[in-house]
């Protein structure tokens, strides 16, 4: 239940940055800083969230199947595979690799 | 009523196709993480911001407590204040339709509008992107939730290198040039020191910090990271300041 609770404030917090957004004074645009702050941070949560679902398992760190789909979603990404293809590649691999007995 | 298919229409209409596709894998991957049907739709109804949406099931998929997904998703989802800056300087918008814009300002919508330079068309290009992805994205999170119900385990399908995949596949777009990169090697450094040291979900919230301390104190483009996960215009066409002559998926 306390999930829920999380998950509607979740939902509260993403529209307020939005309609944020709409009703800061235009003036705010002008700094950079700013957009620097939420472009970076965009960039450094997804990696660090690509490491996460890698490479831990509750605080240890893991090598497991889930390696092999990072490299087959980078290589996908490299041919330019569209976003399903993508996850497709990294859930064919760990299955994959789990059929042949590792991780 | 015009309803002829302006530039602006098509791209928008064609981007709704390609984001909201995607949605299966979204819903197939939150329930995988333990969300029902009724939590993972609530988040495609009302958070309604893909990179926040899979961070906050990533958290708890790796365990993490619902406060440190929360963290998470809030922090992903700052781009969307910046986004809405933008387009009410471009668009604005007035009365209920303010709210409404709020709600469909995403990465897709922001990047049809800001590639147009015609105002009618910047207008017609975030509406027909917004609404069309909002409306494909709910229907395909059903499907992927009600597919991924019944598929049993999990980690026998490789849900769990979909969803590495995922979080690779939203990066990559933002990859551009050497400083990106660094930034994400020394966040992923960053996430993999702080596993052990604190409980799940936080090593996240430490590499947004670095991130964020890096961002305020370094100079740079002012719209790094803030590319689309799928680009509307792969060609750079357009003319557009962002993005402009690269192409989709290109890498560092």
């Amino acid at each position: 239940m306390t999930l829920w609770l999380w998950l509607l404030l979740s939902c509260v917090l993403a529209y307020a940055w939005k309609l944020l957004g709409y009703l800061v004074p235009a003036a705010w645009l002008k700094n950079p800083r700013i957009s620097r702050v939420a472009g970076v941070m965009t960039i450094g949560l997804l990696a660090s969230l690509t490491v996460v679902n890698a490479v831990a398992s509750g605080q240890a760190l893991v090598l497991d199947a889930r390696v092999g789909a990072l490299a087959a979603a980078a290589l996908a990404l490299l041919l330019r595979a569209p976003f399903l293809v993508v996850v497709l590649a990294g859930a064919g691999a760990a299955a994959g690799l789990r059929l042949l007995g590792w991780g | 009523m015009r309803t002829a298919l302006t530039p602006a229409v098509r791209i928008g209409l064609s981007i709704s196709v390609a984001t909201g596709l995607y949605g299966i894998s979204f819903g197939a991957l939150s329930v995988a993480s333990g969300l029902d049907f009724w939590q993972t739709m609530a988040l495609s109804l009302l958070l309604f911001s893909g990179g926040s949406q899979f961070a906050f099931i990533g958290v708890v998929a790796g365990g993490g407590s619902g406060l440190a997904a929360m963290g998470a998703a809030t922090l992903l989802g700052m781009r969307n204040g910046i986004y809405g800056m933008q387009l009410n300087a471009l668009l604005q918008p007035k009365g209920w339709r303010r709210f409404a814009a709020a709600q469909v300002t995403i990465d897709e919508s922001t990047a049809t509008s800001t590639g147009q330079t015609d105002p009618d068309e910047q207008r017609r290009g975030f509406w027909t992107a917004g609404v069309g992805v909002f409306v494909l994205w709910n229907i395909f999170t059903a499907v992927g939730a009600l597919a991924g119900s019944a598929l049993g385990d999990p980690k026998q399908w490789g849900l769990d290198g979909a969803a590495v995949a995922a979080f690779l596949g939203l990066l990559w777009p933002r990859l551009k040039g050497r400083e990106p990169v660094a930034i994400a090697v020394v966040c992923a450094l960053a996430t993999v020191l702080a596993v052990p040291l604190v409980p799940a979900g936080v090593p996240i919230l430490v590499a947004a910090l670095v991130a964020a301390v890096f961002g305020w104190f370094s100079s740079g483009p002012r719209d790094e990271g803030l590319e689309p996960d799928v680009d509307p215009y792969p060609g750079g066409e357009h003319g557009r300041g962002r993005n402009a002559g690269a192409a989709t998926g290109e890498g560092a």
